[in-house]
C-alpha cells in the first residue's frame, strides 16, 4: 500500500504531497512495519527525492520518517549524503532532525560528515547563545578523529565564552572529545581547569563530571575552588549537585583528618586490623592532640544539609552517603528520616535505597531502630524488597524489639510467597543465634514449622535449626529425634542432607535411631541426590567409628555401592573413606586418628548479612548495588594521618583581593597577575586594559584568531578591521596607548570630572576603555563575593555581552547608565527578573538594594568565619551542648537584628524533649527573636536553628535561658565588635565624601608595627574581614586599603583605613559616629594586623 | 554517563531505541531477556544488571521497561531517578506512557531525549524549559501544521534554561489568574488479624495548578507547620525561608507541579478512618471455605468515606468465588486470582459486606495464610493530619489571582492482614 501511495506522491504536486506523506507516516509508524522489505530501496529513493524537493514540508516529513527508522533500529545509513546536504537549513525543526541523523551516522560516514563541518564552525561565531552552544554539541558529537583539532579549538573558544550556557555546554564536550581521543587530555585538564573557576551554577556540575571522567585524581585542581563548590551547591540543578556531592566526597577524604573517634564503630577497628602496629603507634600518638574540624570541612557538611530536603532520590541518596562518610559519626543520624522517606517512592528507588540502609544498618543499629516499623513488609512488595526489608530488620533487631518482630515474622512465614517465607526463617534463624535471650523461643518456633506442609519451609527450617543446633552442643535429642522422622516425608535434598550430617554429628546422643536411619537410607542410596549420598557416606563412616558393631555390615555395603556410582565425587570419597576406616595393611597410622578426624569439634558457621563485605565501597556506588567493582570505580580513600596543608584552599581570598586591586594598576602587579590572567580571560576580559593586554599576549601564543576576537571582546575599540599581519606590529603600539589610557584611569578614579572632559578630547578608545574600566570595576566590587547571587551574574554577563556587540556609541551610553542597575538591559534573549533567585541570600539583598540609599548599599560578607562559640558545655548542660556563631548574613527576623545561628547536640543516650528558650535578662532596648521551640532531639542528634538578636549596637551580654522539658540553662551571647556591623559597598570616592564628614571626635586611630610580609594586601584583607564583617572599597592606591560597614542597629558607617606607611608601620584610622564601637574595633583590629 | 536507552514493551519487543554516544547493539538486551525469564514477575526484574561489557540499569513503567545502558561506575539512583523522569515526560506530553503513544510520536519522542540528555549527562529535564523547546502535540496543532506547515519544535528558544530559575518560562500571560493547591494525604498502614494498628503513617503532598502570568512570588502558610515531620521540596523553593518561618516561599513553574511531599510521623497517633470485620476460612479436606468481610467507618470526622474498593490476591488454589454483595459489585479474576470488590460510599446505617463460598481446588492441602487485604478509599474535604493552609500570599505582580485549597485523604498502602 506504501508503495503506492508514493507512487502517487511522485505524480502529484508538492501542496498534496505534504498530506499524503504524513498520512503515510502515521499510518506506518504505529504499525512498525514499513512497507514490503523489497520495496526498501524504491522507498529510499523516495526519500532521497523529497530530501532533494525544494520543500521544507517534504524535507520534513522525510526527516520525519528517516528518524522514525532510526528509532526502530533500521539501518538509513545510505541516505546519508542526501540528509547532509540539509543541514543548513534554515527551517528549526529539518535542521534539529538532520543533527540527530547526523550524530548517528558521522561515526560510519566519516568523509561525508565532514561536509557538515563547515556549517557548525560558522554557527560557533553566531552572536545568538542558544545557536552557538548547539552547534558546539553537535560538532563535539560528531564521533570523527579527523575533526579532533577543529574540536579542540572550539571547546577552547567555547569555555571562554560569554555565555555560562555555552560554557555549559564546553563542559559536556570536553567530554565526548576525550572518549574520541584520550591523547588531547592533557590539553583538556587546562580547559578543565578553567572551567572549574567558572562562578557559574549552571557550569559547575558539567565541569565537574567532565573532571571526574578526564582527571579525577588531579585533585590538586579542586583545592582552590573548593569553597566555591560548596556555597554553590544548593543553586545548583540536581543531576549537578549529584556528581559534585560525590566528587566533594572524594576530595574529604583525601584532605581532612578523620573526624571519627578511635573507639568509635566497627570500621575502625577493621582499619586498625590491618595497620601494622608501629603505624598504630603513630596513629594514637597523633590521637592524642584535640580534635578541631577543618572549618572547609564543617562547610562541606552545613552546606549539603538542606539538600536532603530535595525531591530527587539521587541527591538525597548522594548526601546522604557524604554524611555517611565524612561527618562525624554524632551527626550521620539526621539522615535516615530522609532515606525512610524515599521508600515510598517507585520499587526501583526502594531497591537501591534498601540496599544502603542494609549496608548502614550494620554498623550502625541506632540510626534506623526508630523507623523499626518502616520496614514491615506489605504482602504486594515485589520479592526483591521484601527480602531487602527483611534484611534490614534481621540487622535491627536487638533485645528490646526482638519480640515485636518475631511477631511479625510469624506472619511472613506463612506467606504465600515462599521464597519470601524461606528468607525468613534465615532471618530467624540469625536473629536466634545473634540474640542469646530468644534462642530456645527460635529453635521452638522453627521446629514448629517443621510440621508445616510446604516443604521449602521445612527444608528452610532443617538447614537453619542444623546450624542453630551446631552452635549449641546442648542436649537436643528431642529435636533431632523429630528431624529423623522428617526424613520419611522431605524430598528436598538439602534438607535431607542437613538431617543427615545432624545425625551423624550427634550420633552418640541418639545411639538406638541413628543406625535405623542408616538401614533406610542405605536401601534408597541409589535415587537419592549426590548431596545426601555423600552424607549418607559421612553418616557410615561415623557410625562406622562409634558403632561399629551394629553398623559394619551396614558401612560396608554402602561403601560398596558408593564404588560403582556415576559421580565420581562420590566414587572418590567412597575410596577415602573406605581407606580411613576400615583397618587393613596398607592403610597406615592415620586409620588410628580416624574417629578424631571424623568426630571433631567443628566450629559453628556463623550466620552473617550478605551486606556484611558491601561496607568498603562507597554508598550509593553502582560497585556497591552489585557488590562488585565496577569499571571506573574510584576508590574512597582513607583519611590522612596528618591533613594536608588548608591553605591550600585559601586561594579565594587572595583572588580577591586582586579583583579590587584599582583598575589602573601599577604595573609591577601584571607579572604575577599573568600568572592567572590565561585561565581568568573570560572573568577579566572586560576587566581592565592591562588584563586584556597579559591575555593577548598569552593568547598569542595560542591562534591568531582567537587572539584576535577577545581583544575585540575586550576593547571596543575601531581596530576590529585591522589585518593580521598588523596585529604584531600594534601590539607595540597598543602597549604604550595602553599605559596612556591606564594612567587616566587612574586619574579618572581620583577625580571623575576632570578625566571625562580630557577623554572627551582624547580619542574614542581611550574612553571606551576608561569607562569601562570604571564601570566594570564597579560592578564587580558590589557583587563579586563568594555568596554572589546567580541572578546578578548573569545580568553582568549580559551587559558585558551588550557592550561587546553593540558597538555604536549611542548605546554604549545606554550600557554605561545600566552598568549600576541590576535589571537586565534588553539582550536577545529576554530574562526574567535576575532578583529572584531561590536562595534568600539574593532576595534581601534585593531588598536591600531597594531600601537603602545609593551610597550604603549591604553587600554580602566578603568572609564568614567558621569560628564557633561555646554557648552551653556539654557537661554543665546535662548532655545538651549549644554553640553559636555568626553566620554574617542579614537577619530575617528583624533588619536591626544580628543573626545568630545555634547549633544543638545532644550527647546523652535519650531523646531531649522540647528544647526552647525560657526567661530572658536582656540589657534596656535589646530585643530577640527566639527560635521555635524544638519538639525533641534524638540522642546523638543535632540540630541547628537561627535566631535574632538586636545588641543595640553595643557588645552587651544577652542572657537567657535555654530550657529542657525538665532544666533550666542560663547562657549568654556577647558579640565581638565585629559582628554588630553589616558589609557595605560603596565607591572610593564616596568613601572619601564620607570620611570627610566624620572627622574630629568621630575619628579614631593607631599606629601598628608589624613585620612587612604582614602587609600585602591579601593578608591585611584576610585579618579584617576575620575580624569583622566590613566589606571593601576598591582604592586607587597600593598603600591605602579602605574597608566600610554600617553598624547593624542604627545603619550608622563604619569606615575603616589602614595605611601603610614608610618601614614597618601603618596607621589604622576608622571613622564613625558610634565611637565607643569605633574604640573597640580598633582596640581588636590592632592586635590583630600586629599579629605575625 | 547513560550510553543508550532501549524501550521494550511486555512481549519483550524493542520498539525504540536511542543512542546518545556510540552505537550500542539491540543485543546486550538478552542480557535483561535473560533476567526477566530468571525473575518471574515483572516486578522482580533487578533494577541493575551486569552483563561483560556493559551495566543495564532499568526500571518499569506502565507496562513498559526503560532499559537504560551504562559503561562505567554511575549512582544507580541517578539513572533511575532520570528514566522516571523521562516516564514522566512522556505522560505529560502524550497523557499516557504507552507502546502506542510513544510509537504515535516517535519523531517527539526522539526530539525529546535528544533535549533531556547530552553526552549522556542530563541536560533539560524540566517541563517548562522542555514545552518551549519542543510544543507538546494537540489534535488542534497538529491539524494547524499540516495546513500552515509550521512545525512543532518552538521557534523561539528557550531561556529559562539560561537563567537561573530554570523550572518557569518566561512570558506567562493569562487572562484569568488561578493558584490551585491540592492537599492529598495517603494512608499507610498495616492492621493485623485482630483490628489493631501495626504500622500507619501518613504520607502527603501538595500538588500546585499555577497560572498567574508574570513573575508571580508565592508564600504559603500553613495554620500548623509543625505537622510536617519530614519534607522534601520543589527546587523552586527558599529553604531557608522554610527552616527559619515555616512559610514556603516560591515562584512557581508555569502549570501543573508537586510543590512538596511530606511525611507525619508514624510516631504521632493516626486515625484510622474505616474497620473491617472480616471471617475467612478454609475447610480442612473439603473443597470449599466461607468468605465474609464488613466494612465499616471509624474515626471519620464526620465526612463520608467514598470510593471504597477492596482487592483481595486469593491463594493459589482457589478456583472460582461465589459471593452476594449487599452493596456495589465484585469481580474474580480466576487466572490471576484477583477479587476485586466494588464498594462505593458507606453509609452507617447498612454497612457493605460481602459473603459467600470459596470453591477450592479439590485435592490439594488447604491455604496456610488467609490473604490480606487491600483497601482503597477516599474522603473529600479533610486531611487526616490536620493540617490546614493558611493563606497565600502574592508578590511581584499587580493583578489578584484566584486561590483555591482542596483537601483529600486516600488509603495508600492500606492492608489489613487476616
Amino acid at each position: 500500500m506504501s508503495s503506492n501511495s508514493f507512487a502517487y506522491n511522485e505524480q502529484s504536486g508538492g501542496g498534496e504531497a505534504t498530506e499524503l506523506g504524513q498520512e503515510a507516516t502515521s499510518t506506518i509508524s504505529p504499525s512498525g512495519a514499513f512497507g514490503l522489505f523489497s520495496s526498501d530501496l524504491k522507498k529510499n529513493e523516495d526519500l532521497k527525492q523529497m530530501l532533494e524537493s525544494n520543500k521544507d514540508s517534504a524535507k520534513l516529513d522525510a526527516m520525519k520518517r528517516i528518524v522514525g527508522m532510526i528509532a526502530k533500529g533500521k539501518n538509513a545509513s545510505e541516505l546519508f549524503p542526501a540528509v547532509v546536504k540539509n543541514v543548513a537549513s534554515k527551517n528549526i525543526e529539518i535542521k534539529k532532525l538532520v543533527y540527530v541523523y547526523l550524530v548517528r551516522y558521522a561515526e560510519e560516514q566519516q568523509d561525508l560528515a565532514l561536509l557538515s563541518i563547515s556549517t557548525f564552525q560558522r554557527a560557533l561565531k553566531d552572536p545568538n547563545q542558544l545557536i552557538r552552544a548547539s552547534a558546539l554539541r553537535v560538532l563535539s558529537s560528531i564521533r570523527v578523529p579527523i575533526i579532533v583539532p577543529i574540536m579542540m579549538l572550539a571547546i577552547k573558544e567555547a569555555s571562554a565564552d560569554l555565555s555560562p550556557y555555552v560554557r555549559k555546554n564546553a563542559a559536556h564536550a570536553i567530554q565526548k572529545l576525550y572518549s574520541l581521543d584520550p591523547e588531547q587530555k592533557e590539553m583538556l585538564i587546562e580547559v578543565i581547569e578553567k572551567l572549574l573557576k567558572d562562578k557559574s551554577t549552571l557550569v559547575a556540575g558539567s565541569v565537574v563530571m567532565a573532571f571526574e571522567e578526564v582527571c579525577p585524581d588531579r585533585i590538586d585542581l579542586i583545592h582552590k575552588n573548593y569553597r566555591k563548590l560548596c556555597n554553590l551547591l544548593v543553586d545548583v540543578e540536581e543531576w549537578g549537585q549529584v556528581v559534585i556531592i560525590h566528587m566533594l566526597t572524594r576530595y574529604a577524604r583525601t584532605q581532612f583528618v578523620s573526624p571519627w573517634k578511635e573507639d568509635d564503630g566497627l570500621e575502625d577497628n577493621e582499619k586498625n586490623f590491618y595497620e601494622s602496629d608501629d603505624e598504630q603507634k603513630e596513629k594514637t600518638d597523633h590521637k592524642k592532640k584535640p580534635y578541631t574540624m577543618d572549618p572547609d570541612h564543617r562547610l562541606l557538611i552545613r552546606n549539603t544539609k538542606p539538600l536532603l530536603q530535595s525531591r530527587n532520590a539521587a541527591v538525597v541518596m548522594a548526601v546522604a552517603q557524604l554524611y555517611w562518610h565524612i561527618s562525624p559519626k554524632s551527626e550521620v543520624g539526621i539522615i535516615s528520616k530522609s532515606l525512610v522517606r524515599l521508600l515510598r517512592s517507585n520499587r526501583e528507588v526502594q531497591y537501591i535505597v534498601l540496599q544502603n540502609i542494609a549496608t548502614m544498618s550494620i554498623q550502625r543499629k541506632g540510626m534506623f531502630e526508630p523507623y523499626l516499623k518502616s520496614f514491615y513488609v506489605r504482602s504486594t512488595d515485589p520479592t526483591m524488597i521484601k527480602t531487602l526489608k527483611l534484611e534490614i530488620l534481621t540487622n535491627l533487631a536487638n533485645e528490646a524489639n526482638i519480640s515485636t518482630l518475631l511477631r511479625e515474622f510469624q506472619t511472613y512465614v506463612k506467606s504465600q510467597d515462599k521464597q519470601f517465607a524461606a528468607a525468613t526463617i534465615q532471618t530467624i534463624g540469625r536473629c536466634a543465634t545473634n540474640i542469646s535471650e530468644v534462642t530456645d523461643t527460635c529453635l521452638n518456633g522453627l521446629v514448629c514449622l517443621l510440621s508445616n506442609r510446604d516443604e521449602i519451609v521445612v527444608a528452610e527450617s532443617v538447614v537453619v535449626i542444623k546450624k542453630l543446633l551446631q552452635m549449641q552442643p546442648v542436649q537436643h535429642g528431642e529435636i533431632i529425634k523429630h528431624m529423623a522422622k522428617l526424613l520419611d516425608s522431605i524430598t528436598v535434598p538439602v534438607a535431607r542432607a542437613s538431617i543427615l550430617w545432624l545425625i551423624g554429628e550427634n550420633c552418640e546422643r541418639v545411639p538406638k535411631i541413628a543406625p535405623d536411619v542408616l538401614r533406610k537410607m542405605a536401601k534408597s542410596f541409589t535415587s537419592e541426590d549426590d548431596l545426601v549420598k555423600l552424607q549418607i557416606l559421612n553418616l557410615g563412616a561415623k557410625l562406622y567409628l562409634t558403632n561399629s558393631k551394629q553398623t559394619k555390615l551396614l558401612t560396608q555395603y554402602i561403601l560398596n555401592l558408593g564404588k560403582y556410582d556415576q559421580n565420581y565425587d562420590i566414587r572418590d570419597r567412597t575410596r577415602f573413606i573406605r581407606q580411613l576406616i576400615v583397618p587393613n595393611e596398607k592403610s597406615g597410622a592415620l586409620s588410628k586418628y580416624a574417629k578424631k578426624i571424623f568426630l571433631a569439634q567443628k566450629p559453628a558457621p556463623l550466620l552473617e548479612s550478605p551486606f556484611k563485605d558491601r561496607d568498603h565501597f562507597q554508598l550509593g556506588t553502582l560497585s556497591h548495588t552489585l557488590n562488585t567493582k565496577a569499571t571506573g570505580y574510584l576508590e574512597l580513600s582513607n583519611w590522612p594521618e596528618v591533613a594536608p596543608d588548608p591553605s591550600v584552599r585559601n586561594v579565594e581570598v587572595i583572588e580577591l583581593a586582586k579583583e579590587w586591586t584599582p583598575a589602573g594598576k601599577a604595573k609591577k602587579e601584571n607579572s604575577a597577575k599573568k600568572f592567572y590572567s590565561e585561565s581568568e580571560e573570560e572573568e577579566d576580559s572586560s576587566d581592565s586594559s592591562s588584563d586584556s593586554e597579559s591575555e593577548s599576549e598569552s593568547a598569542s601564543g595560542e591562534q591568531e584568531e582567537e587572539g584576535d576576537s577577545s581583544e575585540d571582546s575586550s576593547e571596543d575599540t575601531s581596530s576590529e578591521h585591522r589585518s593580521d599581519s598588523e596585529s604584531a606590529s600594534e601590539v607595540g603600539d597598543k602597549r604604550t596607548a595602553k599605559k596612556n589610557s591606564k594612567s587616566k584611569g587612574k586619574s579618572y578614579s581620583e577625580d571623575g570630572e576632570k578625566e571625562n572632559e580630557k577623554s572627551k578630547t582624547s580619542d574614542s578608545s581611550s574612553t571606551d576603555s576608561s569607562s569601562e574600566e570604571e564601570s566594570s570595576s564597579d560592578s564587580e566590587s558590589v557583587s563579586e563575593s563568594e555568596s554572589e547571587p546567580e541572578s546578578r551574574k548573569v545580568a553582568k554577563e549580559n551587559e558585558k555581552k551588550k557592550t561587546k556587540q553593540d558597538r555604536n556609541p549611542l548605546t554604549k551610553d545606554v550600557s554605561l547608565l545600566d552598568l549600576d542597575d541590576f535589571n537586565p538591559v534588553s539582550t536577545p534573549v529576554a530574562l526574567p527578573t535576575p532578583a529572584l533567585s531561590p536562595s534568600l541570600i539574593a532576595d534581601l539583598e534585593g531588598l536591600n538594594l531597594s531600601t537603602c540609599s545609593s551610597v550604603i548599599s549591604v553587600s554580602t560578607p566578603v568572609f564568614v568565619p567558621v569560628k564557633t562559640h561555646v554557648l552551653l558545655h556539654r557537661m554543665s548542660g546535662r548532655g545538651l551542648a549549644a554553640h553559636y556563631f555568626f553566620p554574617r548574613q542579614p537577619c530575617i527576623f528583624g533588619d536591626k537584628m544580628v543573626s545568630v545561628q545555634i547549633t544543638l547536640n545532644n550527647t546523652t543516650d535519650q531523646k531531649i524533649e522540647n528544647i526552647h528558650i525560657g526567661e530572658k535578662k536582656l540589657p534596656m532596648g535589646m530585643q530577640m527573636h527566639v527560635f521555635n521551640p524544638i519538639e525533641s532531639l534524638e540522642p546523638e542528634g543535632s540540630i541547628t536553628v537561627s535566631m535574632g538578636i538586636d545588641f543595640c549596637d553595643s557588645t552587651q551580654t544577652a542572657s537567657f535561658q535555654l530550657c529542657t522539658k525538665d532544666d533550666c540553662f542560663s547562657v549568654n551571647i556577647q558579640p565581638p565588635v565585629g559582628e554588630l556591623l553589616l558589609p557595605v559597598a560603596m565607591s572610593e570616592k564616596d568613601f572619601k565624601k564620607e570620611q570627610g564628614m566624620l572627622t574630629g571626635m568621630n575619628e579614631t586611630s593607631t599606629v601598628i608595627i608589624a613585620a612587612p610580609q604582614n602587609f600585602t594586601p591579601s593578608v591585611i584583607l584576610q585579618k579584617v574581614v576575620n575580624v569583622a564583617n566590613v566589606g571593601v572599597v576598591p582604592s586607587g592606591q597600593d598603600n591605602i586599603h579602605r574597608f566600610a560597614a554600617k553598624t547593624v542597629h542604627s545603619g550608622s558607617l563604619m569606615l575603616v583605613t589602614v595605611e601603610l606607611k614608610e618601614g614597618s608601620t601603618a596607621q589604622l584610622i576608622i571613622n564613625t559616629e558610634r565611637t565607643v564601637i569605633g574604640s573597640v574595633l580598633l582596640r581588636e583590629l590592632k592586635p590583630v594586623l600586629s599579629q605575625g | 554517563m547513560i550510553h543508550s536507552l532501549f524501550l521494550i514493551n511486555c512481549s519483550g519487543d524493542i520498539f525504540l531505541e536511542k543512542h546518545w554516544k556510540s552505537v550500542v547493539s539491540q543485543s546486550v538486551c538478552d542480557y535483561f531477556f535473560e533476567a526477566q525469564e530468571k525473575a518471574a514477575d515483572v516486578e522482580n526484574v533487578p533494577p541493575v544488571i551486569s552483563t561483560p561489557h556493559h551495566y543495564l540499569i532499568s526500571i518499569h513503567r506502565d507496562r513498559l521497561f526503560f532499559v537504560s545502558v551504562i559503561q562505567t561506575e554511575v549512582p544507580p539512583l541517578f539513572v533511575i531517578e532520570f528514566l522516571h523522569r523521562v516516564a514522566d515526560t512522556f505522560q505529560d506530553y502524550f497523557g499516557e506512557c504507552s507502546e502506542a503513544a510513544i510509537k504515535d510520536n516517535v519523531v517527539i519522542v526522539y526530539e525529546l531525549l535528544e533535549e533531556m540528555l547530552d553526552n549522556g549527562f542530563p541536560l533539560a529535564t524540566e517541563s517548562n524549559i522542555l514545552k518551549e523547546l519542543i510544543k507538546p502535540p494537540t489534535i488542534l496543532r497538529s491539524v494547524v501544521n499540516s495546513i500552515t506547515g509550521s512545525s512543532n519544535v518552538g521557534d523561539t528558544l528557550p531561556t529559562g534554561q539560561l537563567s537561573n530559575i530554570p523550572w518557569r518560562r518566561a512570558g506567562v500571560k493569562y487572562t484569568n489568574n488561578e493558584a490551585y493547591f491540592d492537599v492529598v494525604e495517603e494512608i499507610d498502614a498495616i492492621i493485623d488479624k485482630s483490628g489493631s494498628t501495626v504500622f500507619a503513617e501518613i504520607q502527603g503532598v501538595i500538588d500546585a495548578c499555577i497560572k498567574l502570568s508574570g513573575m508571580p512570588d508565592l508564600s504559603l502558610s500553613f495554620m500548623n507547620p509543625r505537622l510536617l515531620d519530614d519534607v522534601s521540596f520543589h527546587p523552586c523553593i527558599r529553604f531557608k525561608r522554610w527552616e527559619s518561618e515555616r512559610v514556603l516561599s516560591f515562584i512557581p513553574p508555569d502549570g501543573n507541579f508537586r510543590l512538596i511531599s511530606y511525611r507525619v510521623s508514624s510516631q504521632n497517633l493516626v486515625a484510622i478512618p474505616v474497620y473491617v470485620k472480616h471471617s475467612i476460612s478454609f475447610k480442612e479436606n473439603s473443597s470449599c471455605g466461607r468468605f465474609d468481610i464488613t466494612i465499616g467507618p471509624k474515626q471519620n470526622m464526620g465526612k463520608t468515606i467514598e470510593g471504597i474498593t477492596v482487592t483481595v490476591h486469593m491463594p493459589k488454589v482457589v478456583l472460582n468465588m461465589n459471593l452476594t454483595p449487599t452493596q456495589g459489585s465484585y469481580t474474580f479474576d480466576p487466572v490471576t486470582k484477583v477479587l476485586t470488590w466494588d464498594v462505593g460510599k458507606i453509609t452507617p446505617q447498612k454497612l457493605p459486606s460481602l459473603k459467600g463460598l470459596v470453591n477450592l481446588q479439590s485435592g490439594a492441602p488447604k491455604p496456610e495464610e488467609n490473604p490480606s487485604l487491600n483497601i482503597q478509599f477516599k474522603i473529600q474535604q479533610l486531611a487526616i493530619s490536620g493540617l490546614k493552609v493558611n493563606r497565600l500570599d502574592m508578590y511581584g505582580e499587580k493583578y489578584k489571582p484566584f486561590k483555591g485549597v482542596k483537601y483529600v485523604t486516600k488509603a495508600g498502602k492500606f492492608q489489613v492482614r487476616t
